[in-house]
């Protein structure tokens, strides 16, 4: 597994192999194991999202009951042309609903980091796969970068919640995807870098502090904020704008903002969102029933 | 971690440490029993107590048992699945004191009469470690096949085991020795590389002084 953003960058540009390539041959190299069979897994994961997406039931409520039902109100309203945020967003926001969503109504998904941001990375990748008309193949060459993205970051800080914060489940979900996207839109590493650079550095310092410790108010939500943001990121870096601290050191600014972050905000339901009045009295009712 | 862990693993949500752990510890829990389970008493501490309702983690464990893996569909349904396949349960909190917040401790029996008393955790990321088997310190991932011999401490038990290893070709990949007291109650627990064959087993369970064999078959028998 890459340590280092920068090194993919070096390399893609010395030996003119593309960044998923280099992901995939690390992998493969590391766990010896056949380019073709590795790809044939990477695509089983992307048929995977597809399906969390598709499988959706706008009826479903998760045990709490607190989540259900919000991605089909979404898709109510995009059906009715009204979306200030225009079609193609208003699919990454219904689709990063619907997923997470059923992640928490105990539906099948793909954790990517993780299962509370589960919804950003196929609300992004699935969206411009339908808009754009791209190849599968297409997609699971994105899913290495994504996946190439979240190894750096795991290796350089972390991929956990409870270790670091939301920062490093919806924040390193949406430099994934933005990673992702931007090599889609023809981004060479450099651009993948960038995008993946700019989409975390809006993320830094997020708390995890779900309420009544469940991945549901506002996991849900944030994964709906992680995928447009991954857009954003995206759009920016091929219009040439360029994050001005390098990813690998946003990377390691995430790891120290985590560790400066007390355990009440990372997945304990002890801080944040978890104890506002309203919070309490959610989760007081939950552990009654 | 590999590229695999970041994207994926595929799993029924809606957490990885008290969905997908707790299906792994339920699945590592009927392979080391080694045959169907028809009675589970299941004690949750922490974290797995206070939010596990919330989370399926009572359904997620309850499926593991059974056999399914944390991608199974199954998983939401497990109560009707544990009665249709002949398992009882009870399902209770407990403390269990200075321990992983994600913590279980179970009383299983099987179709044969046999029991296991297993303590687990879940440790993040849909990762677990069973902590103790039968009352004794074990400390393993439930990752590699591992083999847990309980014994009489006396001279002679480790060099049995290992001896057996080498002659099948297996290598070990980790090990750890604990007792109760000296001349008292010792465990070993050893993680392997290879697959330890069943008639090895056997005779491993059959010398003096070796109380319990368990084993944790990866590759499923």
């Amino acid at each position: 597994m890459y340590e280092s953003l920068n090194q993919l960058c070096e390399e893609e540009k010395t030996t003119g192999t593309p960044f998923w390539k280099l992901v995939q041959q690390e992998e493969c190299k590391e766990l010896q194991k056949a380019a073709e069979v590795s790809e044939q897994e990477m695509l089983g994961i992307y048929q995977a999202m597809r399906a969390s997406y598709e499988d959706y039931e706008d009826k479903l409520q998760s045990a709490s009951g607190l989540v259900g039902g919000e991605g089909a109100k979404l898709y109510k309203k995009r059906m009715e042309g009204t979306i200030l945020c225009g079609d193609f967003i208003g699919r990454v926001m219904e689709k990063a609903l619907k997923i997470s969503e059923s992640n928490a109504c105990m539906k099948r998904i793909v954790a990517a980091p993780t299962a509370g941001s589960c919804g950003v990375v196929p609300a992004v990748f699935l969206s411009i796969q339908e808009h754009q008309q791209l190849s599968d193949e297409r997609m699971v060459e994105a899913l290495y970068v994504a996946g190439g993205i979240g190894g750096v970051i795991a290796s350089r800080a972390s991929l956990s919640g409870a270790a670091g914060g939301c920062q490093a489940e919806i924040g390193a979900a949406s430099a994934m995807a933005a990673g992702g996207l931007a090599y889609l839109q023809g981004g060479a590493a450099e651009d993948i870098s960038n995008a993946a650079a700019l989409a975390l550095k809006s993320l830094l310092g997020l708390a995890c502090d779900p309420v009544a410790g469940l991945v549901e108010v506002p996991c849900v939500k944030r994964n709906v904020l992680g995928a447009v943001n991954a857009v954003t990121a995206a759009d920016m870096t091929l219009a040439g704008i360029v994050s001005k601290i390098p990813a690998d050191e946003v990377f390691d600014a995430m790891y120290n903002i985590g560790k400066h972050m007390d355990e009440e905000i990372r997945e304990t339901a002890k801080g944040g969102l978890a104890t506002t009045p309203t919070g309490m009295r959610i989760s007081e009712k939950i552990v009654m029933q | 971690m590999n590229l695999l862990d970041i994207v994926g693993p595929v799993m029924v949500g809606p957490s990885s440490s008290h969905t997908a752990g707790a299906v792994k510890i339920g699945l590592v829990s009927r392979k080391l029993m080694g045959e169907r389970i028809t009675d589970a008493e299941i004690f949750f501490h922490g974290s797995f107590l206070s939010t596990g309702k919330g989370h399926g983690t009572d359904r997620a464990i309850l499926a593991g048992l059974l056999g399914y893996g944390v991608d199974d569909p199954v998983i939401p349904h497990s109560f009707e699945a544990a009665e249709k396949e002949g398992l009882h349960y009870t399902i209770k909190g407990i403390d269990l004191g200075e321990v992983h917040p994600n913590s279980v401790k179970m009383y299983l029996t099987g179709e044969s009469g046999k029991n296991l008393e297993i303590v687990a955790a879940s440790i993040g990321g849909g990762r677990i470690q069973i902590c103790e088997l039968d009352g004794l310190t074990a400390n393993f991932s439930g990752d590699y096949p591992t083999l847990i011999v309980h014994n009489v401490d006396q001279p002679g038990h480790v060099t049995e085991v290992t001896s057996m290893l080498a002659h099948k070709s297996v290598n070990i990949a980790t090990m750890q020795l604990y007792r109760k007291s000296r001349g008292g109650d010792a465990v070993m627990v050893i993680e392997c590389d290879q697959e330890v064959p069943k008639e090895a087993r056997s005779w491993l369970a059959h010398l003096e002084g070796i109380v319990k064999v368990t084993y944790l078959s990866i590759a499923g028998e």
